[in-house]
């Protein structure tokens, strides 16, 4: 349930951004960000929040691992 | 399976120069699917066991809450809006699910912001939203709250049952019947509270924590780190998931968090209450607290005997231990908690587990 998953900023308008999470569009807050966020970066989502910027690399390969759980996941029928 | 070999191997270097069991607990629902789901415990040497603790905010919400918040549900005009993991865990005697069935307006939301969305749509109902989860979703309610103050919405209620992971870890220490000599701390928790509110474990306890991530290659990680603290007699907080948390967390979060939440005693289902270990509207806020707003006076029934939900807990016995485990209890017909949410320690024993 903690699960935060990264996603790409596609744009900002003010304190909501538009965000690519897994090829699925979001709008996410981003008032509880630490720092300001702009187009490309990457940020965990957990629930509509952004809640922290991460590197790329590290977002690609969460998001690698969580394709990976969701193949498996749909795999065994879930 | 070379790499499983050497992994072992790696592991069975630490222990052989600790010379003792260790028992260390994974405390977050998420290590705790990662952990089956990627057979890290059959890589474990001898000697070395991994228990699942208290870390699945689903699992640990009481049965008076539940049965409180379906009495909200049932007053004139209300929405009870939750996230979708908490349809069917079971109360006295319905769960939010059945609840609905019967005719409830009971609602699942991807984010608390929909709950927001909705009441401003719907301004001549009140829409409740039911707050489940550890520091890594309470921030996001408490800015939605802030919202609806700054933009002046009345119709937007808030039932916590939001709970804090380290007072719980201090309960666990402080509980003789729980032997556990190190932990693997929750990621996405920590992201938000960073080091410090985990200290008085080493401090206090002299038990190592680590931080860690959630792929199978930083858990292991951030066990070999547990176990080379605890060869060398060592116990401090580390951060393995360094790319992602802080030392000092998300203080912006934090603040919001603190601004609009007090901490107040909490119920842990199957463990009991933990002093100040849950959170609540601060006086300011408390125009949103469903808990003082509406009717919540209900008869819950005690947990269902049978079920051992608050010793797989707190790590004092296995899921398969449970004479209901797999029997009278499945994910598709939860008895207890740890059966329903898919983080769960029963759910995620009886989809993966080899017993
Ligand atoms: S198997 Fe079911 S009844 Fe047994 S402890 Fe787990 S949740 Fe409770």
């Amino acid at each position: 349930m903690c699960l935060a998953i990264p996603s790409k900023i596609i744009n900002v308008n003010g304190y909501n951004a538009l965000v690519d999470v897994m090829g699925a569009r979001r709008e996410v807050s981003l008032m509880l960000l630490p720092e300001e966020a702009k187009e490309g970066d990457y940020v965990l989502v957990h629930a509509g929040f952004a809640i922290q910027k991460v590197d790329e690399e590290t977002a690609q390969d969460s998001l690698n691992l969580l394709r990976e759980i969701a193949e498996k996941l749909e795999a065994e029928g879930y | 399976m070379k790499k499983a070999d050497a992994i072992r191997g790696y592991l069975e270097r630490i222990m052989q120069k600790i010379g003792r069991p260790v028992r260390l607990m994974e405390v977050c629902g998420t290590h705790t699917v990662s952990i089956f789901r990627h057979g890290i415990r059959s890589l474990l040497p001898e000697g070395l066991e991994l228990l699942s603790g208290p870390g699945c905010p689903v699992c640990v919400t009481s049965i008076e809450d539940i049965d409180r918040a379906i009495k909200i549900s049932e007053q004139s005009g209300a929405i009870l809006t939750t996230f979708g993991d908490m349809m069917r865990v079971p109360g006295s005697y319905r769960s939010f699910y059945e609840a609905r069935a019967e005719g409830a307006d009971i609602r699942f939301v991807y984010s608390p912001s929909d709950a927001l969305r909705l009441a401003k749509k719907t301004p001549e109902r009140k829409v409740v939203f039911f707050g489940a989860g550890f520091e890594t979703t309470s921030p996001l309610v408490a800015s939605v709250i802030k919202v609806a103050l700054e933009e002046g919405i009345k119709n937007f209620y808030v039932y916590s049952v939001h709970k804090l992971v380290p007072p719980a870890l201090r309960a666990l220490l402080q509980d003789k019947e729980v032997r556990v000599d190190g932990f693997i701390l929750p990621g996405h928790v920590s992201t938000i509270i960073g080091i410090r509110p985990y200290e008085f474990l080493a401090s206090e306890f002299n038990r190592p924590g680590v931080i860690t991530g959630f792929s199978p290659d930083e858990i292991i990680e951030g066990v070999g780190m547990l176990l080379r603290q605890i060869a060398s007699g060592r116990a401090e907080i580390e951060i393995q998931y360094k790319k992602v948390v802080r030392p000092e967390g998300n203080p912006q979060a934090l603040k919001i968090l603190y601004e609009v939440f007090s901490e107040a005693d909490s119920y842990w289902r199957g463990i009991g209450n933990i002093p100040l270990s849950g959170l609540e509207p601060s006086e300011r806020y408390s125009f949103v607290d469903a808990k003082r707003v509406f009717d919540i006076s209900v008869q819950s029934k005690p947990e269902p005997k049978a079920c051992s939900c608050g010793e797989v807990l707190r790590g004092v016995k296995k899921p398969t231990d449970c004479p209901l485990f797999g029997k009278a209890c499945t994910p598709e017909r939860p008895v207890g908690a740890c059966m329903v949410s898919t983080e769960g320690s029963c759910s995620a024993y009886y989809r993966y587990g080899r017993y």
